[in-house]
Order: structure tokens, then sequence, then C-alpha cells
């Protein structure tokens, strides 16, 4: 049984109350700001502190056809440089370490650069200056090589390579799928039978998280072999773990400190400052600072991705959407970085906050020759939200409705079901609207101020999963790279379907599938999660367990022009075996019964300290002290 | 190149320290002087953050040259206090949530405290004038004009 986190494994450490808010409160760390004393990574002062600058790419997209560093290297004040032969392992992206994408991006390039300001050599100089003069002497034969700078054109055949690791120019998903697809109903036909049709297209600028505090970090040598290193990253242990694998040492060698961060915003997630300064320490023996200024924190700085969106509504007369179907371009820039999870986010967030029981989604993470975009502010779902809110109000014009009437009439309420196979909980549109409007002095209907997140949701259709459709639309859908294996539902000319009721994780018609042992199964965590309360009923079940789902109206096998996989292969996810008994049937068991195979739970020693994962008995395993009150 | 010794006085008691040939009055104090409450945010005079008052007048110590301090009275938010006690400024920021990250708050100090030293009586457009060389990313505005208002309403603490 899968677990629901949050509010049932912490059940007896939330405190729902909200008498806090209104309230004035005293942030912890506020006498450190206003007496100057908070220690940002910079307030850290080091004897003979070398500092670093690196040469940069003017380009788009060049080739680096050679480096000649003879000057710089003998200038006054410069210490020494790195090049990218010095990165023990010069290649990673971020979420490798959670094991989602191939690396893709060096530290330094050494054969191209693919956006404007990509480091190409780092100078390590007595101070700024230095470093600066140095990094203007470097010459760097460039070869300029096309670039693009739009996602749609860069998803056309004849568009340059951004990144060698993505020749479509488009993030794979699962390791097999251009884009990643929401599909929930069939919006085709819906909109073939809605009174209107709604379209509109709109374009979202990347916006650079601009914190006061610029991105960096400072090392120095340690005792006992180790390196210090205090840091402005908002990811400490993203920042260890990347420092770690690119310079192929041990992450017990590294001391970090961080903590105090001068605004973030995203922006200090991507953990580039501190290998170079931890290599540069290492490679000196010396201090060294690696922060950049305004200028760097601004062009090389990582952003919020661009988007552009082509939203299509199927509409009654009555205002009610039936049919909801979007295309998604997110703009990675020119490395992977956060934005193919950004696209995920914002799968699980369509269609905004609306009941809609027929939606579609194709978002595309593309790869450009502009700035690698990354975390900012709820990306993947603030940019979709604008979209989606400029096209209510387009919708609202077309049927001539109230705006706001609108969204209340679609807006999700309790139990309704979402496109992405979850019930809505906790809705609060419907309420959010009417205290807008009446701040705003603007007249709604009776009916709509009668209306209540609370009332009407989870009926029939509104709560149901329909039979969904799976389609093999669109021309850039199909993935142009030779050899991977087919697309399960491309090409065969005829549409799939799920049979209505299915709880799908499969990527083409709901979730992201997700790896057997990542999800929480109450048996493994041994936690007192079936305490017989009854809760909410979960979408999970409703996933028919016995006997296996019914394979989709199977189309006859097609003649197949690529690859031998006639009909849809269908994933594990639709034919896997019933799990074990489910829990109703096991007796009550006292407080928390543990898998059989768990470990009896070791006795609770007051004289020794804790161990990572707090042991004591009635205590959550996840939290390793007392909350802080 | 040689180091000029700079001498001048900080948050009232004498200081002395080297500067580098052409550094600036931030640099200078950060690393030469110690005092780290003023902080870099864009090393071009449009942030803020490192808001110094020289002889009473806020100034952008990142685009002041150190030696100009000879002989002249330097103010930093991390003189602001008085030992243990907070100055009224530093009070009322607390009172009213005006920072987040903290950053920019020592330049906002430095920006309110020469107002209220010249008009102990602002309105909210002279606070949101004194503050407009001052950049704040995370609480907006509102919460630290509040607290300026507040601190020039509350007489404790003042000189």
């Amino acid at each position: 049984m899968a677990v629901e986190f949050r509010k049932d494994l912490f059940a007896d450490e939330r405190d729902d109350s909200f008498d806090q808010i209104g309230q004035p409160r005293v942030r912890q760390d506020i006498e450190g700001h206003v007496t100057g004393r908070s220690p940002f990574f910079d307030d850290h002062l080091f004897d003979g502190l070398l500092h670093v600058r690196c040469v940069r790419s003017p380009h788009h997209h060049a080739r680096i056809r050679s480096i000649d560093a003879s000057d710089a290297e003998r200038m006054e004040g410069v210490v020494r440089l790195i090049w990218p032969r010095d990165i023990p392992r010069n290649m990673n992206t971020l979420l490798s370490l959670i094991n989602f994408g191939r690396d893709d991006e060096p530290l330094l390039a050494e054969r191209k650069t693919a956006y404007v300001g990509e480091p190409v050599l780092a100078v390590i100089a007595t101070s700024v200056q230095a470093a600066q003069r140095a990094v203007a002497a470097v010459r760097v034969d460039w070869e300029v090589l096309p670039h693009v700078l739009d996602v749609e054109e860069a998803l056309t055949p004849d568009a340059p390579v951004v990144n060698d690791e993505y020749p479509n120019n488009t993030f794979d998903y699962h390791d097999r799928y251009d884009h990643q697809k929401l599909r929930f109903g069939d919006p085709e036909a819906a909109l073939a039978r809605a009174d209107h049709v709604v379209e509109g297209t709109y374009q979202m600028s990347p916006i650079e998280q601009a914190p006061v505090e610029t991105c960096g970090a400072i090392a120095a040598p340690e005792t006992n072999n180790r390196i210090v290193c205090y840091t402005s990253t908002q990811a400490l242990f993203f920042s260890i773990g990347v420092t770690g694998k690119l310079l192929e040492i041990p992450s017990s060698r590294l001391h970090f400190i961080g903590g105090t961060v001068g605004g973030g915003f995203g922006g200090k997630v991507d953990s580039h400052h501190e290998p170079i300064a931890v290599l540069a320490s290492l490679l000196t023996g010396k201090p060294v600072k690696y922060m950049w200024d305004r200028a760097e924190e601004m062009q090389a700085g990582a952003p919020r991705s661009g988007e552009r969106w082509r939203i299509k509504d199927g509409v009654m007369n009555d205002g009610r959407i039936v049919a909801r179907i979007f295309t998604g371009f997110f703009d990675a820039g020119a490395y992977t970085r956060l934005t193919s999870y950004g696209v995920q986010k914002c799968t699980g967030h369509l269609p905004g906050p609306y009941t809609i029981p027929n939606v579609a989604s194709n978002i595309f993470c593309v790869y450009t020759n502009r700035t690698p975009s990354t975390a900012m502010r709820g990306f993947g779902i603030t940019g979709v939200d604008f979209a989606i809110e400029c096209h209510m109000d387009k919708v609202a014009e077309r049927v001539g409705m109230d705006p706001i009437e609108l969204r209340i009439l679609n807006a999700y309420r309790d139990g309704d079901m979402k496109a992405h196979r979850r019930l809505a909980k906790n809705c609060a549109l419907i309420e959010s609207c009417q205290v807008v409007a009446q701040k705003a002095d603007w007249r709604l209907s009776p009916d709509a101020m009668a209306q209540s997140s609370l009332a009407g949701g989870g009926t029939d259709w509104r709560a149901a999963i329909p039979e969904t459709v799976t389609d093999d639309e669109g021309k850039i859908g199909e993935r142009r790279r030779s050899g991977l294996a087919p697309d399960p539902f491309a090409g065969t000319g005829q549409r799939g379907r799920v049979a209505a009721g299915t709880f799908s994780d499969h990527p083409a018609t709901g979730n992201a599938p997700q790896r057997d042992d990542m999800i929480a199964e109450a048996s493994r965590l041994g936690f007192k999660v079936d305490t017989g309360a009854p809760s909410a009923p979960m979408p999970q079940a409703e996933r028919p367990v016995a006997p296996p789902a019914p394979p989709p109206a199977a189309p006859p096998p097609p003649t197949a022009p690529h690859g031998s996989q006639g009909a849809p292969t269908l994933p594990s996810a639709y034919s896997e075996a019933p799990p074990a008994p489910t829990p109703t049937v096991t007796p009550p068991a006292p407080p928390p019964a543990p898998a059989s195979t768990a470990p009896e739970p070791e006795p609770y020693r007051p004289e020794q300290p804790f161990q990572r994962g707090v042991k004591r008995p009635g205590v959550s395993r996840f939290i390793s002290g007392s909350r802080r009150r | 190149m040689s180091k000029t010794p700079v001498t001048f006085r900080l948050n009232g008691e004498d200081a002395a320290a080297f500067a580098d040939p052409g550094s600036n009055l931030l640099d200078f104090l950060r690393r030469a002087v110690g005092d780290l409450s003023p902080k870099y945010g864009c090393g071009q005079g449009t942030c803020g953050a490192c808001t110094v008052l020289i002889d009473g007048e806020p100034h952008l110590s990142c685009i002041t040259l150190a030696e100009t301090v000879t002989g002249r009275e330097v103010r930093t938010a991390g003189g602001l206090a008085n030992g243990p006690i907070l100055d009224r400024l530093q009070e009322a920021f607390i009172d009213k949530f005006a920072a987040q990250c903290g950053y920019c708050t020592p330049g906002m100090l430095m920006a309110a405290t020469a107002l209220l030293d010249k008009n102990a009586n602002p309105s909210r457009q002279d606070v949101i004038d004194a503050i407009g060389g001052n950049i704040c990313r995370c609480t907006g505005y509102e919460p630290i004009v509040d607290a300026i208002l507040e601190a020039s309403r509350n007489t404790r603490g003042a000189a």
C-alpha cells in the first residue's frame, strides 16, 4: 500500500491551528541582520585570499580551436590557471544526484561553448583586478557556429545541435520520450462537441533571480586533509555532491558551511562556484574566493526558463470548459540544469485549478543557445499559470461571461479528480475569487457568491478517471533520433484507449512512472499507516488490483514501420501483479506493524546520543531531533 | 605599488589601516579594517547594500575611493548598536519584520539613519525617497518603510 505522506505521517507532530497568521513574529536570525553580523559566505576573512575570474565565451555557439594563455600566465598577480583538463571529471548534470538526466554540462567547456558567458578557463590571482586583467589577456581562437535562440526553431530538423548529449535539442524523458505527456479523457472528441473552441499563444520571458548577494564560495585548506568551503548555496547537499563528483573526492573531505543566503530565489542551486573554489584551493593550497560580480550574475547566472504556450479550450455556451489541450516549450538554454524537472512539475499542475474532464499536454524541454535556465520561484508553475489565467479571460470574453464567475464555475472542488489522477483536496479557489471580488467591489451574481469548494465536488464524472485516449498526434512528437526503442503508441495510426478508472503511471497517460523501489510502501517503512481511521479515498484505491487491468482495446498489430514492437507494449504499471493482501484483510495489528523482515526496534537508550534517524519508540524516524516550536 | 595608510574615525573611534592603491572604501572597510557590515551587491553604485555614512551623509562605499575618508567620520551598521542596546531603527526593523535574507539591511539602516538624523519627523514619501537607492529583493519595501516610520515615532534610544 502506498503511503500518503505529509499529514498522515506527521499527524502526531502537526499543529493545524492557524493562530500564527496575522501575528507579528520575530525572526530568529533578525538580530544578526540588523547588526550586520549575520555570517554570509563573504563575511569570512582569510589572509592571502586568492580570487578567481573566468574566461567566458562571447559567442552564442562556438568551437574552441585553441586557447593562448601564455601572456596571462606571466602577468603580475596570476597564481595559476585552471584548465578543463585539471578537472578530474569535467561533466555533470545537477539532477544526476537523484538519477534524473544524463551528464551534459562541463564545469569549464573544453571543445565548444553553447551560450554567451560560458566559462572555458579560470584564472587564480592575488586580486580581482589581477584576475580580470589576465582574463582579458587570454586569446581564444573561436570558430563561430550557427546558433539557435528560439525554442521552436530549435526543434526544426536542420537546427544546430546545441548540446551533444541531447542531439534532438530536447531532453529525453525516461530516456525515450522527447517531451512529457499528460493524457486524461478524450480532448479531441470533446473539442468536436464544444460550442466554442478558444485558442491562444502565450510567451513568458526568462527572469533573472537577481539576489542582492551575488553567488559565490570561499574554499580554504583545513586540517586533516579537509577543505572548508563557505558558500552562498541554497542547496548545500547538492553543492557537496556536485563538488565531490566533479573533483572525484569523497564528501568526507568537504566541510561545507552555508545556510546564510543573501537572497536566492532559486539562482543559488546550481553549484558552480564551490567546485571551482575547492579545486583552486586544492591546486594552490591557499584560500580562494570565487564570487561573481554583478555583470556575471546577470549574464552567466541561470534565470527562470522562458516558456511558450499554446492552449486550446473547448467551451460550452454556459462557460463550462470541457477540453483543454496544451503544447508547451520550456527554454532550457544550453544545458539541462533544473528545467527538465520544471517541465514535470508543470505537467502535474495542469490544467490549472480547474476541473476539466478532458486534458492533454505535450511539454518539451528544449535546448537553445541561451543561458541555461534553472530554478526560480515556482518555476514550472507560475509561467503556465500566467498563460492559463490570460486564457481564462479570453474564454470569458468569448462566451460573454464574467471572468471571475467563469473561474468559480470551473474551479476545483474538494473530491474532484485532477488530470494527473490525484483527488483535489483543500481547494480554495472559489473562496479566493469571492474575497477578491468583494475587495475589488466587483459584483458577482448571488449564485456565484453561494458557491463553495466544499460542495458539489467529487460527484460522478467529477471524481472519475475517464476512458483515456492515447494518441500519436503531432509530427513534432516523434523521436527523430534513430536507435531508440519505438514509442509504444507511435506509428500505429490508431488510437489506443485506456479503460476508464485506470490509475496509470504511464507517461503517455498519467504520471511519470516511478521506480518500484522509490514508491514508499507502508510495509517497508514499518509505519503505522493503516490505523483503521477512514481517511479520504485515495486514487490508489481505484487502481484495479485484481485481476491485472485489461489492456487497452488493443489495436490490431499494425504493419509497424519501425521496430518489431507491434501493439503498444504496456509498461508494468498496467499488468503488475496485485500487491499482497490489502491491509484491510489483516486484523488491526497493535501499534506500528512493521514488515516481518524489519528488525526489532532497538530499545530506547536515553544515555546514547541520537543516531541518524530517530529510533525512539513512537517518534517519527524522519526527524533527527525535536521540532523547534 | 605601495599601500596607503588611511586614518579616520569609524563609528566614533579612531581607526587606521593600509589601503591597496585604488581600492574602494567597501573593500577597505571589509578586508583591511574588518568591518563586515557593509555588503557587496553590485560594485557599481546601484543597489545600495554598501551604504555607509561619511560625515553624516550616505555614500555608496563601493564607488568611493578608500583614501578619501582620511580624517573623516565613517559610520556603518556595525556601529549602530550601543553594545547590547540596539538602536531604535534596529528595534523597529525587528518589530516590523523588515528583513528576510538580511543582505540589504545594513545599507537600508544607514540610509534611514541619515534621514532620521536630518528629519526627525519624516513623511512616508520622505522615507521612500531616502531608501530610493537601496534595493531589496525579499521583503518588498512596505515593511521597511513601516519600520523607519515606526523608528521616527519612537524616541527610545534616540540621542
